[in-house]
């Protein structure tokens, strides 16, 4: 492999300024007031004014009520995906059962099923459910997902050795048992992984929050979303907002980065 | 698997299996067959309620609905076959924002494979600190679609946003990057490439990372160029893997939505643009289910895109395996 020389880290930094900029810029205007957008050359340094801006959004949205919302949201999702998912996973990969490899395919076909155009029907069922504007309608079609079962599977091929289910199985354990103390601990890295990306795939949901949620109660997404459809867009205001529900995912992601980089490229290799 | 090894470890150190099934009384018997038999389908039910409840059967039920005047909060919609297919195919708007779906998204999805390759090549030579610069191109995975929406609306602002400062300052004309359809249009992949270049990149890397390093070196006897090695050895073998990425890329671009509906100068609207010049498919269909509230037309917006990404899909996978089977040791 040949050692990176100048263009090399030339381009990559021009890569990586290029991914942080955008931060940046939404900090850098949510600092100012919106006149700066006026101005001929922009200025490329912060102001002080961020606090303030962002005191002004918790004033124009429910945005304690969207945080709370979306932290509720992603943490259910989160744990029930990471549940149903190692579960499925460990009894797609390691028991034997009549239809195994033909329901398996067919988890994996879905993969390509673009369920978001079925919106229409799930919003008449929500609302014969009477949830529309609750949470429930927001957390229940995203309880588990076919790649949160299709990466378990795939991993727990690997992690857990037969003989250990089959040792578990000869001293009396019932299959649960098997699952939480033999599969679930040898597991436990992808079920991480796979718990981080779910929070963030809830977490920046938009589309389904937006059809079932209202201003009221919504979730960090849709009090975005008003924020920005107010009468003219104050974009200090905007981007204030943008960026407190911006920065802690950044810096959980930064935080993290080892393990969600590695989590990505191995799903790849065995994807 | 390091994993694995430290399981194999315990595995030795498990008491071995002494009195095994011995000495259970009958039912308890067929509870454990029971156990072994009934286990893996509660295991895996989950999954597939969860899938026939919210995939599954609001996806056929749309056909259904799509059959139908049917508004919303209307008890007794009407039946009327396939008239709302009829005007479909007679609307201009639809066409419209077909049109601007696939330009957005081959404007996108083209640049954004050709630089990932380079990208994860990049990351593939040798650097200090290779996970620092990993997780440097994911960073814009972490911002949700809307963030991004509403910082690119900004910075693609026709009077004052910063890209349109950055072409004066060089000289350049002004765009209007909202009214030009064209324009517009290149800017909203602007933002799904910023977001999604690094990602593929990194499942590019990880392929990359799998070649055989022998191949490499046979290359090199053979006297192969750095550039030869990549065409002849790195891209065939990148093959399966591009068709992956392209196959996802072609499922998640054509339903493309937030990045639209966030760029509209006008706040609030779905119209994407004054004149619908970037409203994509799945944006009217929104606004047709959700302000107009005409279901059964939005359900037939929904299944005719449905129909088109399942082609789309099926020609790119076709076109990617024929190109794989004819060049290429793959």
């Amino acid at each position: 492999m040949r050692r990176a020389g100048f263009w090399a880290y030339g381009l990559l930094t021009a890569f990586v300024l290029g991914s942080v900029f955008p931060f940046y810029w939404s900090y850098l205007v949510a600092s100012r007031d919106s006149g700066m957008l006026t101005d001929r050359v922009p200025p490329l340094l912060p102001g002080g004014n961020f606090w303030a801006n962002a005191a002004r959004v918790f004033d124009s949205v429910e945005f304690v009520k969207a945080l709370t919302n979306s932290v509720i949201v992603a943490g259910t999702v989160t744990l029930t995906t990471v549940f149903f998912s190692t579960l499925a996973g460990f009894a797609f990969a390691k028991l034997r059962f009549r239809g195994r490899d033909p329901l398996f395919l067919f988890i994996v076909a879905t993969l390509a099923v673009p369920t978001q155009l079925g919106i229409v029907p799930l919003y008449m069922a929500m609302a014969d459910f009477g949830w529309i504007g609750g949470l429930w309608a927001v957390m229940v079609p995203n309880l588990v997902t076919a790649l949160g079962v299709f990466w378990m599977r795939q991993y727990t091929l690997e992690a857990v050795p037969y003989e250990l289910v089959e040792a578990a199985r000869m001293d009396g354990c019932s299959m649960i048992r098997v699952y939480w103390h033999v599969c679930l601990p040898a597991v436990r890295p992808a079920a991480a992984f796979l718990g981080m990306f779910t929070f963030m795939t809830s977490w920046n949901d938009f589309l389904w929050p937006l059809v079932v949620l209202d201003a009221g109660n919504p979730t960090v997404q849709v009090a975005l979303e008003k924020l920005q459809s107010g009468y003219y867009i104050d974009y200090s205001l905007v981007l204030a907002g943008t960026t407190l529900a911006t920065i802690p995912i950044v810096i959980v992601f930064v935080l993290l980065g080892r393990q969600i980089v590695a989590g990505i490229m191995q799903g790849a290799v065995k994807g | 698997m390091t994993l694995s090894e430290e399981l194999a470890t315990d595995d030795q150190r498990t008491p071995q299996p002494g009195d095994g099934p011995r000495g259970r009384s009958g039912w308890r018997h067929r509870l454990a067959r029971l156990d072994v038999k009934a286990s893996p389908y509660l295991y895996i039910a989950p999954f597939f309620v969860v899938f026939a409840v919210v995939g599954l059967f609001p996806l056929l039920y749309t056909g259904y609905i799509s059959l139908f005047r049917w508004e919303l909060g209307s008890d007794n919609p009407t039946f009327i076959g396939l008239q709302n297919y009829v005007e479909l195919f007679a609307d201009n708007q639809f066409y419209r924002t077909l049109t601007n779906t696939f330009s957005i998204f081959l404007l996108s999805s083209g640049p954004q494979i050709v630089i990932a390759v380079l990208l994860a090549a990049l990351l593939n030579s040798r650097l200090r600190t290779p996970t620092g610069w990993r997780v440097g191109v994911l960073l814009p995975y972490a911002a949700s679609l809307v963030a991004i929406g509403i910082i690119f609306a900004n910075l693609f602002g026709p009077k004052y946003g910063l890209v349109n400062s950055v072409f004066q300052f060089f000289g350049l004309d002004r765009i209007d990057w909202q009214a030009n359809r064209f324009a517009s249009h290149i800017a909203i992949a602007v933002m799904v490439n910023w977001r999604w270049t690094g990602y593929n990149a990194l499942i590019i890397l990880a392929a990359m990372k799998a070649i055989p390093k022998e191949l490499y070196e046979a290359a090199r006897v053979d006297g192969a160029s750095a550039v030869r090695q990549f065409r002849s050895v790195t891209l065939p073998l990148l093959r399966p893997t591009l068709v992956f990425v392209i196959i996802t890329s072609t499922i998640g671009g054509l339903q493309i939505f937030t990045e639209p509906k966030l760029f509209d100068a006008m706040p609030g609207s779905n119209n994407g643009g004054s004149t619908n010049q970037f409203q994509t498919v799945t944006l009217y269909m929104y606004q047709t289910a959700f302000e107009s509230q005409h279901f059964g037309y939005a359900s037939a917006i929904a299944w005719v895109l449905f129909l088109v990404i399942l082609v789309v899909a099926s020609v790119n996978f076709l076109l990617t395996r024929r190109i794989a089977s004819t060049g290429g040791p793959s």
